[in-house]
């Protein structure tokens, strides 16, 4: 085995005994990426040198005893989140020069137990998208099948994770953007509560619904993480306080829970056959495991096909108020211009691709006078009923699973002209966002083609413990 | 729902964006197409409930109002990000002129 397949743990636990040291792991994923990057196209930027010098750091500080459980360990974040002294673009024209002089607080913590930052990952620019097609960098290819996307936004990072181009990787999602690609690629992704984990120094698109969080080989892995990522953050007033439990310490554990599985996930019309089966039989395995209490129970989540509708009048109107401050005035690429109209208009058309001014003009236009109480006020209204049908389901639930995405990896150019299209790819992940709860994505098993399918466990709000423990049993 | 090219030359100006022609036909249909789809939410019935601005149930979350001083090091590179700088001044187009809009 090469060590840059190893998960987090392996790779803590071979630190730990001096098999092998973290320059040795770092040159390692620096060797896949130089190997598989020019096809896949996961990374924007590669930090070689730099990463070398944090690896030599992290032997020192394994040397001395004081290893962490991610020292040492190389990962790769998405672009789309700021990380100190380093080119971070959001995979757009208008950043394509933007080094923030700081970390984002999820970054720092993960960097401050001596993690080895090893790169940032290609996405859809400003993480408008679920295909990486929409990135100005061009699209992700999925490590599965070159021809086919690596879903988004965060595909470069599940790419990358799912390839073995680092330990571990840093995704951001908004209405399924960490779970989506983690499911086409066949890697995990956990997409925390809302307010769970602190989104500063995360670029914003949607601020009700943004969420930071891990993508990893496996479960335990994500449980590490996010265990690090967690908690109340001065510098983001909606992180809660709430305690941060022991994630790592969900191995082995019993189960006795009630699981849900609402019909709405499972009888969408266009759904792939295959995916509704490999995710069904996930389900039966579950129902037969031995050593769990678990029993499943067939639910329904009537208000399921609002969510898209919902999700795409709120996103793009906070997502349009957000973008505002992408105007070349304090940072990034300021095109010649003749006056200070001009300077936003044209820097913005030149340094932003159709996704985003799509999303822009829809925001505008659903918060413009006449129009606000027909769309984004309605939307708000319907997000409320969204809630309560989940609040009612988890009243006699206490987890509900799912198929992530309605189809395996799909071939780039398939959808990319069809924005309609696009939007439906996130049919089963956005209601978690919408609802701002907990949810994590998982393999559940390949088609006869090869393509990784994934399944999805939503909780309850700040449930992420439960969500992490059963998604263990099954994996 | 259908956006006139007038009307998505409208929003654009609105937000700050500058569109060829052919963009402005393509964007129109396209726009159109997605506020049809959102459209579908007029069937819910939300006679007397109420809006979701926010899911954490934080409130009135405050903070003493006293400015963190950042380091000179972080000033200066800040300062290095200015797309068009005077020296240590952030340059930019004059905001009330005769060329504006």
């Amino acid at each position: 085995m090469n060590l840059n397949e190893l998960t987090i743990k392996q790779a803590h636990d071979g630190l730990k005994k001096g098999e092998f040291s973290s320059v040795e792991l770092t040159e390692a994923c620096l060797k896949q990426i130089k190997k598989r990057n020019k096809e896949l196209n996961a990374f924007i930027s590669v930090f070689e040198k730099e990463a070398i010098l944090e690896a030599k750091k992290a032997d020192e500080m394994i040397a001395n005893k004081k290893q962490q459980a991610l020292t040492g360990i190389p990962f790769c974040v998405k672009d789309a989140i700021c990380t100190k002294d380093t080119l971070s673009t959001a995979a757009s024209k208008i950043l394509g020069n933007y080094v923030p002089a700081y970390d984002a607080t999820v970054i720092r913590k993960i960097r401050e137990q001596g993690a080895v930052l090893i790169g940032k990952n290609n996405c859809d620019t400003f993480g408008h998208g679920a295909s990486n097609e929409n990135s100005m960098f061009g699209p992700v290819k999925n490590p599965y099948d070159l021809e086919r996307v690596a879903g988004g936004s965060s595909g470069g990072t599940a790419a990358a994770v799912a390839d073995n181009m680092a330990i571990f990787g840093i995704g951001e999602d908004t209405g399924g953007s960490i779970r989506q690609p983690a499911s086409l690629c066949g890697i995990v992704g956990l997409r925390p509560s809302y307010g769970r984990n602190s989104r500063y120094g995360v670029m914003p698109m949607c601020s009700s619904m943004d969420t930071v969080g891990p993508m990893t080989k496996t479960v335990e892995d994500a449980a590490i993480v996010e265990e690090i990522m967690a908690g109340h953050d001065e510098l983001d007033a909606t992180t809660v306080k709430e305690t941060v439990p022991k994630y790592s310490k969900i191995k082995n554990q019993k189960l006795k829970i009630k699981v849900g599985v609402p019909r709405e996930y499972f009888e969408l019309e266009g759904m792939d056959k295959e995916t509704k089966e490999i995710v069904e039989k996930q389900i039966e395995k579950i129902k037969r495991s031995k050593d769990q209490k678990i029993e499943i129970v067939e639910v329904s989540l009537t208000m399921t096909k609002y969510a898209i509708p919902v999700y795409y009048i709120i996103v793009p109107s906070e997502d349009s108020s957000n973008m505002g401050r992408i105007d070349s005035i304090r940072y990034g690429v300021r095109e010649e211009a003749k006056n200070l109209y001009d300077v936003y208009a044209k820097s913005r058309s030149a340094g932003l691709p159709a996704e985003v001014k799509r999303r822009i003009m829809i925001g505008t236009y659903a918060l413009s006078a006449g129009y606000y109480d027909a769309y984004y006020r309605k939307a708000q209204k319907v997000r409320t009923l969204i809630i309560k049908d989940f609040e009612q389901v988890f009243s006699e639930v206490d987890l509900l699973v799912t198929p992530t995405s309605p189809f395996p990896a799909f071939k780039i150019g398939e959808k990319a002209n069809d924005p309609l299209a696009m939007y439906l790819a996130d049919i089963f992940v956005s209601p978690a966002n919408v609802a701002g709860l907990p949810a994590i994505s998982i393999p559940a098993g390949k088609t006869k083609t090869g393509l990784p399918v994934g399944m999805q466990i939503i909780g309850q709000r700040m449930m992420e413990e439960k969500v992490l423990k059963l998604a263990n049993i099954i994996i | 729902m259908s956006l006139t090219p007038k009307q998505l030359e409208q929003i654009a100006t609105l937000a700050r964006l500058e569109l060829s022609e052919p963009e402005k036909k393509m964007y129109a249909e396209q726009l159109s197409v997605v506020l049809d789809y959102i459209s579908i939410l007029n069937e819910v019935d939300t006679d007397g409930v109420e809006e979701t601005c926010q899911v954490t149930g934080l409130e009135d979350v405050f903070r003493e109002d006293k400015a963190i001083e950042n380091s000179e090091e972080i000033k200066q590179k800040l300062i290095n990000s200015f797309p068009e700088k005077m020296g240590k001044l952030l340059k930019v187009k004059a905001v009330f002129s005769d060329e504006a809009e």
